[in-house]
């Protein structure tokens, strides 16, 4: 049998404007227990540094800071600190927002990227943005730095890293 | 306890649009009906139901499942719904699979729904709650940063240009003015993609499918069942699927491994040693147009970085030697979630048994691979079918 | 099928009505490790692994995105199903059962504590176009329900009431348990009401909490462990997914998944073949609702039982000794893994003072919640 004709039918945004609809707006609010591992990055970060975990077995210096090895099945052996400098392993420009709305053209570009942090192992990566740099100088492999907030501005999350701007 | 070969004997699939009228139980209501129709059964006839949907934030709905049984044939029989993300639309016949090649179903019904228009003020927004809440939701991440850094990795590993992706929308949009259920299939050029609005760099909008609501159902059966009910049963030989680590950042994204091995599992299920020689259609996911380009070199139907080339010399087209998406994919058919996955699957089932229409690939294809992506760049599903 | 399943190991870090210590990844992490420590198994050697969980709970989008690395499951064959353990168990002895897969690891867990607007995320369930505009608690379903039970079946308030003292009592032997408690039947009929009939010492409290199990096909479970407890039977069913054509006076999902659970089992006499069972009491009314259902009571006569201690712990079919969802919290997609959990060590002797003398087969059952008549069943025993 062939499927040629099917059903459902899609409005346009007119006849969607004139449907009859139910709205809904859920309240959901939850405050997440951040563990011991998450729970010592975050502080880290209030500190002004970047904390990864090390695992003997692998040797892998992992980020965030884990307090397992997911890839050896055992606790990971340290917490330490890794540099706040690193090399853009990809990166974009957006133009829109995360609820698809367009940045305004006035409005800076925003600029995520993957960062290989320096100290952790290779390929150790984060997600953050980048600042301070001319979208059109970005390149993979540029060496970038931490920028962070102020000392008393910082809040222990990972928005105390501003953003990540060459060295 | 040996192994019970599964066929699939019926299929269903609904327009996919962009604002559907039907509810979300409506549009699973009319796939499931369809594909009882296509194999001549009755509700009655199935014994279990497999449904697979993707984030229940689009839907609005907690439990989405629950809420869903009713529409696709639920009530009153065992029913469970499977989630793994983008992946879900060919891990719902996995999980059918499972149901049937287990012996603890005979008859199982595989509905992939979804309806993304719920979602306001744009389905895009919910994907905020997909990335880490705590290292990285305060950001403010949107989807289209993930796939953007993913496609300009890939570019960067094997040196390509925007327009060596984009001839994947120009083949696949085209490909989708045959297909019935195609939200918006169109002739575009290599330019028209490239001069579309740059959304985050490299992804233009025509690079993109659209978010989109629709559904599709799969009737699976064991096979003395599927051979009373059709003298051609198209076996589902080869499932896999595998999950890469939720640390996303910490690989190297150029290359998607964890569809490679995804892929080992359903083609070593499947009997098949060399899938470059050895399948003769493939769907791979096309969300994005580099993705199809990317998820070919994890299915291993290519060298690592020649999926390009080979899209380029017109392999991958309807009458190419290994045509790839020839239903006109996401890109071209719309991409609700998990409805796009299963409607590949229902595309090389159509395309096997020589009933695709005007889609229908030249030569003798007897076998096929779709496959489906989801999560953080972490799910690979795959389904081989062989006629 | 004919393979035959058991569970080789199991893990669980109990359950409390708060968690703050570990994150959900911490936390089942715990559970993994004993889990996979009893079986005698690096997670590397496990052929398959599922999560049991539902997005909202979680507080995530594709919650299945974070479930490998805790399991060690990482570029391994994982997957979610949004059902409960006890489904998920039954994928895994499906699984099994398909001959590609010989251990399949298990588990859901509950962080219930971390989601701030519970009563929101459970509105949230109800159908959208004709019952959440209502703009009524979710638990007026439960309610709604209650009524209908008790009127339909003739079991009273009272009765229900002698479910939450039983329960919570047991839970006084249980130190997995968050909510033991001494209370009489009165207390719970003078607490506030919450949906009338339902008051508040009706309802089980959410709690926290992971678990684990490995399941093993029988030749593997034979060398590997030396009290695998065998998965004899299980089925899941839904009844009628709409509010408004639903018979809310039976538990009709429970019953139907009964029914094929007891026939894989060879259980032909479900109150003799059975020495022990958990089943859902979110609320109290539920417990008696599902005996009725399983077929440990005739109808109207679950009430009688437990006030009359025929399901207390030391009566001919003690029901909840683990202390139930009342007595221990209620943790939602896990709250079956509580009771398998349970079953398992009252199968291998190890339930210390709420021991069963001689248990040999048992039935766990969970109900998937309002506004849902989903629920599934199982029966364990530690013969084959």
């Amino acid at each position: 049998m062939t499927i040629d004709k099917v059903p459902v039918k899609g409005l346009s945004s007119q006849e969607y404007e004139k449907a009859l609809k139910v709205t809904w707006q859920p309240d959901l609010q939850y405050a997440w227990d951040n563990g011991i591992a998450i729970g010592k990055y975050l502080e880290a970060l209030k500190d002004g540094k970047i904390l990864g975990a090390r695992c003997e077995e692998c040797g892998r210096i992992m980020l965030p800071a884990r307090s397992f090895c997911e890839l050896c099945w055992r606790p990971t052996d340290e917490y330490l600190p890794v540099k706040d400098t690193g090399v853009v392993n990809t990166f974009s420009i957006c133009n829109v927002n995360w609820d698809a709305s367009r940045l305004k053209p006035e409005e800076p570009r925003h600029l995520p990227a993957v960062i290989e942090i320096d100290g952790a192992s290779a390929g150790m990566g984060i997600l953050h943005i980048l600042g301070n740099v001319d979208p059109k100088d970005i390149k993979i492999g540029m060496k970038v730095k931490a920028k962070w907030k102020p000392e008393k501005e910082r809040e222990g999350c990972i928005t105390d890293i501003l953003y990540f701007e060459p060295v | 306890m040996g192994k019970r070969r599964v066929a699939v004997v019926g299929v269903g699939l609904t327009k996919f649009v962009r604002r559907a009228q039907e509810t979300g139980p409506e549009l699973s209501h009319q796939a499931v009906k369809m594909a009882l129709d296509s194999a001549e059964l009755k509700l009655k006839d199935i014994d279990m139901v497999t449904l697979g949907t993707a984030p229940d934030a689009f839907d609005g709905v907690h439990m989405k499942g629950e809420y869903l049984l009713s529409g696709a044939g639920g009530n009153n029989k065992p029913y469970i719904r499977n989630f793994v993300g983008g992946g879900t639309g060919v891990f719902a016949p996995i999980h059918g699979w499972m149901h049937v090649a287990s012996g603890a179903a005979d008859i199982c019904m595989v509905v992939a729904e979804e309806k993304m228009s719920s979602c306001h003020p744009h389905p895009q927004g919910a994907f905020l709650t997909i990335f880490d809440h705590t290292t990285e939701q305060p950001l403010k991440p949107t989807l289209i940063w993930i796939f953007a850094l993913e496609m300009r990795r890939y570019m960067e590993a094997y040196g390509l240009k925007g327009e060596d992706i984009a001839r994947v929308a120009v083949k696949n949009k085209a490909n989708a003015l045959d297909h019935p259920s195609a939200q918006i299939a169109e002739k575009v050029t290599i330019e028209d993609v490239m001069n579309s609005e740059m959304l985050a760099d490299p992804v233009h909008r025509l690079d993109i499918s659209p978010a989109s609501d629709g559904a599709a159902a799969m009737i699976l059966a064991s096979e003395d069942v599927a051979k009373r009910l059709t003298d051609k049963p198209i076996w589902l030989d080869g499932v896999g699927w595998n999950l890469d680590t939720s640390y996303w950042a910490t690989k190297d994204l150029y290359y998607p491994r964890y569809v490679e091995k995804a892929a080992r599992m359903a083609y070593d299920m499947a009997g098949i040693k060399e899938p470059s020689k050895e399948i003769h259609i493939a769907e791979p996911y096309d969300p994005f147009d580099y993705k199809e380009l990317h998820h070919m070199e994890g299915l291993m139907l290519c060298e690592r970085g020649q999926a390009a080339q080979m899209t380029a010399d017109g392999v991958t087209a309807r009458d190419g030697n290994l045509p790839v998406c020839p239903s006109g994919g996401a890109l071209g058919v719309g991409n609700p979630i998990a409805a796009t996955g299963l409607m590949k699957v229902i595309e090389i089932y159509l395309q096997l048994k020589g009933e695709a229409g005007k889609r229908q690939v030249p030569g003798d294809p007897r076998v096929g691979v779709a496959q489906a992506w989801g999560d953080l760049m972490q799910v690979g599903t795959v389904t081989v079918l062989r006629r | 099928m004919n393979e035959r399943v058991a569970i080789i190991g199991i893990g669980t870090t109990g359950f409390s009505p708060v968690s703050p210590d570990l994150s959900f990844k911490e936390l089942t992490y715990s559970a993994a490790v004993k889990a996979y420590d009893e079986a005698g198994l690096h997670p590397k050697e496990i052929d398959s692994f599922i999560t049991g969980s539902e997005d909202f709970m979680e507080g995530y989008s594709i919650f299945d995105e974070y479930i490998p690395d805790q399991m060690g499951a990482v570029m391994r064959p994982a997957h979610t199903v949004c059902a409960d353990f006890i489904q998920a168990m039954g994928m895994g002895c499906m699984m099994i059962n398909t001959g590609q897969f010989r251990t399949i690891a298990v588990e859901a867990h509950s962080k219930a504590s971390n989601i701030k607007t519970l009563d929101e995320v459970k509105a949230f369930a109800l159908d959208p176009v004709y019952i959440r505009t209502l703009k009524e608690n979710a638990e007026f379903v439960a309610g709604l329900e209650m009524r209908r039970f008790l009127g339909d079946t003739g079991n009273t308030e009272e009765q229900c009431a002698a479910v939450v003292v039983k329960n919570r009592r047991n839970a006084l032997m249980n130190p997995d348990a968050g909510h033991g408690a001494v209370l009489t039947i009165n207390d719970v009929l003078s607490s506030h009401p919450v949906s009338t009939p339902l008051k508040h010492l009706d309802a089980a409290a959410p709690s926290d909490g992971a678990i684990m199990i490995v399941l093993a096909a029988e030749e593997v479970a034979k060398k590997l462990c030396s009290n695998p407890i065998w998965v004899k039977g299980f089925s899941w069913f839904s009844a009628e997914g709409n509010l408004w054509n639903r018979d809310m006076s039976e538990a009709k999902y429970a019953r139907l998944a009964a029914k094929k659970a007891y026939a894989m089992a060879g259980i032909f006499q479900p109150s003799k073949d059975i020495d022990f069972a958990e089943v859902c009491d979110e609320y109290s009314y539920k417990e008696l609702q599902h005996l009725e259902a399983l077929g440990f009571a005739r109808k109207g006569e679950s009430g009688f039982l437990t006030e009359t201690g025929a399901t207390s712990l030391g009566g001919e079919m003690p029901v909840n000794t683990s202390g139930g969802s009342i007595g221990v919290g209620h943790t939602f997609e896990a709250s079956g893994g509580m009771k398998v959990n349970e079953a398992v060590l009252q199968l291998r002797g190890l339930a210390g003072k709420r021991q069963i003398k001689g248990a040999r087969t048992g039935l766990v059952q969970s109900w998937r919640g309002v506004p849902t008549a989903t629920g599934s069943v199982a029966i364990l025993s530690n013969e084959l």
